[in-house]
């Protein structure tokens, strides 16, 4: 860990100028030189391994009061940044009619964190990758953007399948944004020029040639809010790991369905613990969408969501594996009783 | 009473509460880094990001800038110390690598540098601003990697001296009715106590005091002193509270005479706090092995054949192995025994003990082989253990002291429910679970230590007991406490007792499961020592010719018989006969059976263990029976253990409380070696990479559902006075075999190497 100064900010006029006069301009988020504090679960993590090393702390716990609505509502919901994990998923509105984002937010991380842990640093969570996480590797294309990268050929079990690159092979480990992902949420930034919404599936950046640009956030802005429209009740997180509480994915699924009659009408598919980002299937969803469920179509549509998958020497059992969760989930959704 | 807390039976003592708990659950207990120092500099470590090679050269330039930098020592311009010799060749230290010693790098994670500064943060700061410049060489990581050596451990390994052997074991393999040949295997595993790889020095003129989490300060003492070319006496090594050793701090690593040396330059304390990835490299860990068990049969399951070639990897300098084939090839009744361990040495830190180090790989590897038997020969595998059971040692024909493997596979048995088994794999199922049940035995040898203390009584009954044993979190201040107040007939609240302090007569290493048995059996022959006064002081009635007897040894005089009796004393008339207001004795116990340098041995630092196998004319083990229950999702192939069921017998259990929450730990530890545990190596840089708690998993509280400890009663007066055997490394032992024997009942699918993940699964 390396000296910085540390504020606290009391609105977000406030918070948004802390971060946005000490970034430089050019640099990634990630490295830019002003980082907020929500939850501290990560940033704090990452900063005593020296792999991020900002020079100024904004903590913005101080807006929670504002930003951390648990608003479920006639007609969707709306969750702000600074909700807790531990909040959101105790929630008995959330678990009723969002189960895949109480589920999500349930199974991730302990207790400890997840009543730490913010909402909107849960999405900014970064990479586990070991290599990234230990600043004595040097080839990492994400910290040293061209050095390299040391997973693609190294001890890679825990690495994506989805969404790779040759630059960049690192999962993004989180639970909740698969659940978000799958229902459209949209993103509310909120940065010198006010707020701006859009789509969360827009907010995380494949790692392509800039493995080091992990999102569309700009240095000086904060997510203050994620918003859903609708109620998903037939909705489920089903998430495989090593063990029983406390870990990452291997494979996770994010499903939520809209069953009328037998038939289903609308269909989400997201997957987590295997990709770079978080991911929606949509070619898998697009299987789903006016058809009646069995299994043979559940294989189809996992099938589907992996169709593009590539293992590598530690991880290839994801893409089997995934395809029985994504199945499993499919099947859970549709048998469950709401 | 409570669960935690099962009542005695026969040959138990009381289940009296932690001596340490209110202490230890407020926080008061004071561990190393605990320890106050008069302003004390803070020492980080910088380690090797390269497993082998040279340093080309060090950048300071940025790191010295950082404001409260002290001072940056490298090989270039660190202290000069003494090579020390591994404990095994008659010095102190577990590994010859010395680092800071020349540019050469030869493990991963290597000390390459120390930063200290007047704040951690900055000394922390400054090692992450330390640039180095290496040539780094191609190293060799492990098994199969290109540059490995490969020979016998015999020969090589001073403490290696026989691969077993007996009969004619090719010849009766050949001839076997029914044969199995199955290779094994278990990955590299690191101990992570949660008290980090600390050492705090502070020097007083020429006196040192080292605070430092040890299993042996003693041992840490004088490998200090040899490395720093100073009398011993000087050197005092404190840790009242060690947060869990597990073998880790069971010998002398580097690091410590390093900080020495650095805070006598500094001419203040220095303190060291590594993280938790450098504990990985910084000290010593299991290392991976590789077994072949070859096992002959006839179709009544009767054993005639047995082999065991085991394989473990060392590093270039040191030929450590754990050889235990010295336990599997005399676990069974078998006429036809043969056996071989080698050590293939590549570019990696010296292996260590941790937890019932030959134990828990070997037995993985028999325990597996003969449930794979038991398949072939269709039989139930606890009556395969049970015609196969031994009352001799195999290899010698020594008899065991006491041996009670059926008895505990057969209350175990009973408790898992085990006669509900269906035999066929597949069998049962819940939900979407495939449930699996499967078993082990599980085995440790009895070892004894020479062990000196110190005890003193006042007339109101107050007692203090003096040892420089080790409570590593197994209840030994407890079971210490409850021998004193038991011989000496005093209540447990008046005895107080110190330990984790070389200043104390010495106890052996906390290793081996030898301290229960060394400890106490030390107190108690000294509390006799104070019974002996005071019931000669009661008893003046001692005829000159009953002197005169015992003084030649025909036969103890009444008041000596009265001592070693259990007769009650009436310490305040005592006292009064006596007319003195304390009584202190110090004395020196050995093992039957230690040798004649035992005693010089032990205030050298050096321990001279005896047991097991190695007994004159018996062989000394405690047994156990661990059954599991394993559910496989069949979707997910998530892997989880919701009953570890374990029936141990131990001779005397001291405490039943203590006793059996270090049983349950060994259990849930055996799970997580086999579901969880393994350090994972990049085969091109021989470097570990899941070095943390994050990565690097052990259980949580969900994944333990349920644990049960049956403890039975054994009384076993032949192994040593307090008629003890360790039970401290008796639990990890048989769970991988059991955990992998119930998956093959669970999936049909036989799995060889661990950790089992979910991966290996096909259904």
């Amino acid at each position: 860990m390396r000296p910085f100064s540390y504020q606290r900010a009391s609105d977000p006029d406030m918070a948004v100028q802390a971060l946005g006069v000490a970034a430089a301009a050019n640099n990634p988020l990630t490295k830019a030189a002003a980082q907020p504090l929500a939850g501290g679960t990560t940033l704090i993590d990452l900063m005593k391994l020296d792999v991020m090393r900002p020079t100024a702390i904004v903590d913005i716990n101080p807006l929670a009061p504002a930003w951390s609505a648990i608003a479920p509502g006639g007609d969707g919901l709306r969750l702000g940044a600074l909700a807790k994990m531990s909040d959101v998923a105790a929630h008995a509105e959330i678990q009723r009619s969002y189960p895949v984002i109480a589920d999500s937010l349930k199974l991730a991380a302990s207790a400890q964190l997840r009543n730490m842990a913010t909402l909107g640093g849960n999405v900014m969570q970064r990479t586990r990758c070991n290599y990234f996480r230990d600043v004595s590797y040097e080839n990492c294309n994400k910290r040293n953007p061209g050095s390299g990268c040391a997973a693609m050929d190294g001890v890679n079990r825990m690495h994506a399948v989805l969404g790779t690159s040759d630059q960049c092979i690192a999962t993004y480990p989180g639970d909740f944004a698969q659940a978000l992902i799958a229902l459209d949420a949209m993103v509310e930034i909120t940065g010198k020029a006010g707020t701006r919404s859009m789509p969360f599936a827009q907010l995380h950046r494949a790692p392509g040639s800039t493995p080091d640009i992990e999102t569309a956030l700009q240095p000086g802005e904060l997510i203050s809010a994620f918003s859903i429209s609708g109620r998903w009740p037939r909705s489920v997180y089903l998430k495989a790991r090593d063990r029983q509480s406390y870990e990452f994915a291997l494979s996770s699924a994010a499903i939520a369905l809209d069953v009328q009659d037998g038939a289903i009408r609308d269909a989400r598919v997201a997957l987590g613990g295997v990709a770079t980002v978080p991911w929606r299937a949509r070619e898998a969803e697009a299987l789903l969408k006016g058809q009646r469920f069995d299994e043979a179509l559940a294989q189809r549509v996992a099938d589907a969501a992996f169709a593009d998958a590539r293992g590598r020497r530690h991880n290839s059992f994801k893409i089997a594996l995934g395809k029985r969760i994504v199945a499993r989930a499919l099947q859970q959704a549709v048998t469950m009783e709401i | 009473m409570t669960a935690a807390a099962p009542g005695p039976r026969t040959n138990m003592g009381q289940p009296v509460p932690r001596y340490d708990a209110a202490a230890k659950v407020t926080g008061r207990a004071t561990y190393a880094s605990d320890m106050p120092l008069d302003n004390p500099a803070y020492a980080f470590l910088v380690t090797s990001a390269i497993a082998k090679g040279r340093i080309d050269r060090f950048d300071l330039d940025d790191a010295k800038r950082v404001r409260g930098v002290i001072d940056i020592v490298t090989h270039e311009n660190a202290p000069k110390l003494k090579e020390s010799k591994l404990y095994s060749n008659g010095g102190y230290a577990g590994t010859t690598i010395q680092p800071l010693k020349s540019a050469e790098i030869a493990h991963d994670g290597q000390i390459i540098a120390v930063v200290v500064a007047e704040s951690y943060e900055a000394a922390r700061e400054a090692a992450n601003r330390v640039k180095v410049s290496y040539s780094a060489a191609a190293p060799t990581a492990t098994f199969d990697s290109p540059g490995t050596t490969t020979a016998a451990a015999k020969g090589q390994n001073s403490q290696f001296k026989e691969d077993p052997k007996v009969g004619d074991f090719a010849k009766a393999f050949d001839a076997a009715e029914v044969k199995l040949t199955a290779s094994y295997e278990t990955p590299t595993q690191h101990h992570n106590p949660l008290e980090l790889f600390t050492t705090s020095c502070t020097w007083m003129g020429d006196n040192l005091v080292i605070y430092e989490g040890s299993q042996y300060v003693h041992g840490l003492k004088h490998g200090v002193a040899e490395q720093l070319g100073i009398d011993a006496d000087k050197v005092r090594v404190v840790n009242p509270y060690v947060g869990g050793g597990f073998g880790s701090r069971g010998s002398m690593t580097p690091r410590t005479a390093i900080i020495a040396a650095m805070a006598r330059r500094l001419n203040r304390p220095i303190k060291l706090v590594p993280t938790r990835d450098q504990g990985f490299t910084i000290t010593t860990h299991r290392a991976e092995t590789r077994h072949e068990i070859k096992l002959g049969a006839s179709r009544d399951g009767r054993l005639v054949a047995l082999r065991h070639e085991g394989a473990e990897v060392s590093s270039r300098p040191d030929a450590y192995c754990v050889g235990g084939t010295k336990t599997t090839t005399r676990l069974y009744a078998c006429p036809n025994v043969d056996s071989l361990v080698s050590i293939v040495r590549a570019d990696r830190n010296t292996p260590g003990f941790m937890r019932s180090p030959p134990e828990v790989p070997y037995l993985f590897a028999l325990e597996s082989a003969l449930d794979e038997l038991a398949v072939k020969l269709n039989m139930d595998p606890v009556e395969l253990r049970r015609i196969n059971d031994a009352t001799r040692d195999p290899i010698d024909g020594k008899p065991y002291t006491s041996r009670s493997l059926m008895a505990c596979f057969d209350e175990a048995a009973k408790a898992f429910g085990w006669s509900q088994r269906s035999p066929q794999p597949k069998s049962i199922s819940d939900g979407d679970w495939l449930i699996g049940y499967g078993c082990a035995a599980t085995c440790y040898p009895t070892l004894a230590g020479p062990s000196a203390a110190r005890v003193r009584l006042q007339r109101d009954g107050r007692t203090r007991v003096e040892i420089a044993g080790h409570e590593i979190g197994t209840g030994a201040y407890t079971v210490i406490a409850q021998t004193a107040a038991e011989r000496l007939g005093v209540p447990l609240e008046k005895v107080a007792v110190f330990m984790g302090d070389s200043d104390l007569p010495p106890a052996p290493v906390a290793g081996g499961s030898n301290s229960t048995a060394s400890t106490c059996s030390a107190v108690m022959m000294v509390c006799d020592q104070i019974r002996q006064r005071l019931f000669k002081a009661l008893m003046p009635s001692d005829s000159l010719a009953d002197k005169a007897k015992e003084t030649v040894g025909i036969s103890p005089a009444p008041s000596t018989q009265a001592a070693k009796s259990d007769r009650s004393l009436d310490i305040e008339k005592a006292f009064d006969a006596l007319g003195v207001g304390v009584v202190e004795e110090y004395g020196e116990w050995k093992p039957e059976g230690a040798p004649l340098d035992s005693f010089r041995a032990m205030h050298s630092g050096q321990v001279r263990l005896v047991g097991g196998h190695q007994m004159k004319d018996q062989i000394a083990y405690a047994f156990g029976a661990e059954f599991v229950e394993v559910r496989i999702n069949r979707f997910t192939h998530e892997i989880r253990c919701p009953r570890l069921v374990g029936a141990f017998a131990g001779g005397r259990i001291m405490n039943p409380r203590t006793a059996r929450s270090q049983l349950m730990g060994g259990l849930i530890w055996g799970m997580s070696s086999a579901l969880l545990e393994a350090t994972e190596i990049d085969e091109r840089n021989a470097r570990y990479v899941n070095d943390n708690l994050a990565d690097y998993l052990v259980p949580v509280n969900a994944d333990v559902p349920g644990v049960e400890v049956i403890l039975l009663s054994e009384e076993d007066d032949r192994i040593n006075p307090v008629g003890v055997k360790g039970l401290g490394e008796l639990g990890n032992v048989g769970t991988n075999a059991a955990i992998c024997n119930a998956i093959y009942h669970a999936t049909g699918q036989r799995i060889r190497k661990l950790p089992v993940r979910l991966e290996d699964i096909e259904l």
